[in-house]
């Protein structure tokens, strides 16, 4: 079982982004699991956001304690937050950013950077990086399949024909730029 | 058949509206949860012809269900933490009046402190008001539960209103996929709504009177006998779901996981299960004898079913979401009671676990198992 944490900030659309990698992880053939850390909702304020993606059906419904994968929808939450509590030897965080991650405490990790805003703001005319880093993590991770997640993208926001179109404009190009 | 990835609230929205209730009473502000909101939609976009009440209080909702339920309609509603508690009152007069009213009780805390997450403190205050209790698991379970709860309510020698009770946040906001059955399979299953009385005027009578002390107890024996009889009708309509869509659950009262040569039990309600269920899976690799006993009925409490499943046991692991204060976890309590008259029982252990939200992992559950195969006499423990 692969276990995804999610960190964002409070309607930066961390949950959503869990739901769609869920629903994309079900088109591809597999069971998951996707929900919010439950607490305070505050605009602003740190959330986390869990999808956990497996073979065969899944019973455990605790919170998840020690990821495989690791988002980050904003650069400051790497300062502000534990991220990489619990996190697996060597897993790999896709980082929203535009500076290279130097800090010493990711060394023990593979992080990949994508400049997932400016594509955000480029293509919404908002920073809203939700969908747009799930292309880098169907790129760096193989987890989910970039087509799954434009039928998941075309499920989730379903009658909303212009919102479809533009997260999977997003989603496309942040899983070119990333490497 | 559609299967897809939705929120459990979603699924349990898409059951209500495949058993066509023709009136939902429904208060719509917190604590109120996603269901009728999704329900709400339906309605809305003309998909389901229903009346939706938008009323002023919990009390208000089930008190419209209980008139709605008398003139001989479906009816269904929906609530959470403190509006169960306001409807309380209200909650005797539908199982009095033996109205089949069916409610999701999306079970979370009651203040003080305020808190809006899961624990079942709300519904287990709920116990002794003759609804039948039904917990579940998973988004699928909370689907098909929902279907059979209309059909054991509205059977002619059962008429009590059924609770079907799933996990606030911890199942209520989860997405995952889950079947969702066709309406001609759904008619095909639970056949309309046929009230063995009702208000009419060609045929009249009256509901709810006044119950002097010559009948008033004769009335509470019946409701305890229909709670008896709904034992059996809880298994035949879990059958026949079975039968016709492929998916059941336990005997429709308890579900065991792996309990027939188990020496150390685990026993929970809702959620709790599938991680007990994921230990269960591990400690079995390991060579450890362990299994679970899953309630799902919580009432009727089945004692016989109880008994039988749990007597070769070597110990059982209670796990509360809730406390009688001054007392114990209700199901503890229950569980040890229904062993009173038997001699050669299991060491029963009560966990008070996953209160007002705390989440209840794997090594809570590990770490129980470890515990009662140690332990000579029965223990109560907090897991704080």
């Amino acid at each position: 079982m692969l276990e995804i944490r999610i960190h964002g900030r409070g309607g930066q659309g961390a949950v959503t982004a869990a739901q769609i990698l869920a629903i994309s992880a079900f088109l591809d053939g597999k069971q998951s699991q996707a929900f919010p850390k439950f607490g305070v909702e505050r605009r602003g304020a740190p959330v986390e956001a869990f999808c956990r993606i497996d073979e065969t059906p899944i019973n455990v419904r605790s919170q998840v304690y020690t990821p495989d994968l690791l988002m980050i929808l904003e650069p400051s939450l790497m300062q502000a937050v534990d991220v990489t509590a619990g996190l697996k030897e060597g897993a790999k965080i896709i980082v929203n950013t535009t500076q290279p991650v130097t800090d010493k405490k990711f060394e023990r990790y593979h992080v990949s950077c994508v400049d997932a805003s400016k594509v955000a703001l480029d293509i919404f005319k908002a920073d809203i990086v939700n969908t747009a880093i799930l292309g880098a993590f169907s790129k760096v991770t193989g987890v989910v399949s970039l087509e799954a997640i434009n039928k998941a993208i075309e499920e989730r926001f379903a009658g909303r024909d212009r919102i479809i179109e533009l997260n999977k404009e997003a989603v496309k190009r942040v899983y070119e730029q990333v490497q | 058949m559609v299967k897809k990835v939705t929120e459990a609230s979603q699924a349990v929205a898409e059951a209500v509206k495949l058993c066509k209730p023709a009136v939902i009473p429904v208060y719509p502000i917190t604590p109120q949860t996603h269901i009728p909101e999704r329900i709400s939609d339906f309605v809305n976009s003309g998909e389901f012809d229903c009346e939706m009440i938008y009323v002023e209080s919990e009390h208000s909702a089930i008190s419209a269900a209980i008139g709605a339920s008398a003139t001989g309609v479906r009816s269904y509603t929906a609530t959470a933490s403190q509006g169960l508690a306001l409807m309380h009152e209200i909650l005797h007069i539908v199982s009095g009046m033996r109205l089949p009213v069916v409610m999701n009780v999306v079970n979370r805390a009651l203040s003080a402190p305020i808190n809006i997450w899961n624990d079942h403190q709300d519904s287990m205050s709920a116990r002794d008001t003759s609804w039948i209790q039904l917990y579940v698991e998973s988004s699928q379970e909370a689907l098909d539960t929902t279907i059979m709860a209309f059909k054991i309510a509205e059977a002619h020698d059962v008429l009590l209103p059924v609770m079907v009770c799933l996990d606030g946040f911890t199942l209520s906001h989860v997405y995952e996929p889950v079947d969702i059955p066709e309406q001609k399979e759904v008619d095909k299953f639970l056949p309309k709504f046929n009230p063995l009385f009702k208000l009419d005027t060609k045929r009249p009578c009256t509901m709810g009177p006044v119950g002097f002390p010559d009948t008033f107890m004769d009335f509470k024996k019946e409701q305890q006998d229909a709670m008896d009889t709904s034992i059996d009708m809880i298994k035949k309509v879990n059958e026949e779901f079975g039968k016709q869509f492929g998916r059941k659950y336990g005997d429709g009262l308890l579900e065991k996981y792996l309990l027939d040569d188990a020496e150390y039990v685990f026993v929970g309600l809702g959620t709790i299960c599938g991680t007990a269920r994921s230990v269960i899976d591990k400690l079995r690799e390991q060579g450890r004898k362990v299994g679970m006993l899953k309630m799902k009925a919580f009432r009727p409490f089945p004692e016989k079913e109880v008994i039988d499943y749990l007597k070769g046991a070597k110990a059982v692991a209670v796990y509360d979401r809730s406390v009688s204060f001054g007392h114990k976890g209700a199901v503890f309590a229950e569980m040890t009671s229904a062993f009173n008259d038997i001699v050669k029982k299991p060491i029963f252990h009560s966990f008070i676990a996953g209160l007002g939200g705390r989440d209840v992992t794997l090594q809570h559950i590990e770490d129980s198992f470890d515990k009662i195969s140690k332990e000579k006499v029965s223990t109560t423990e907090w897991l704080l």
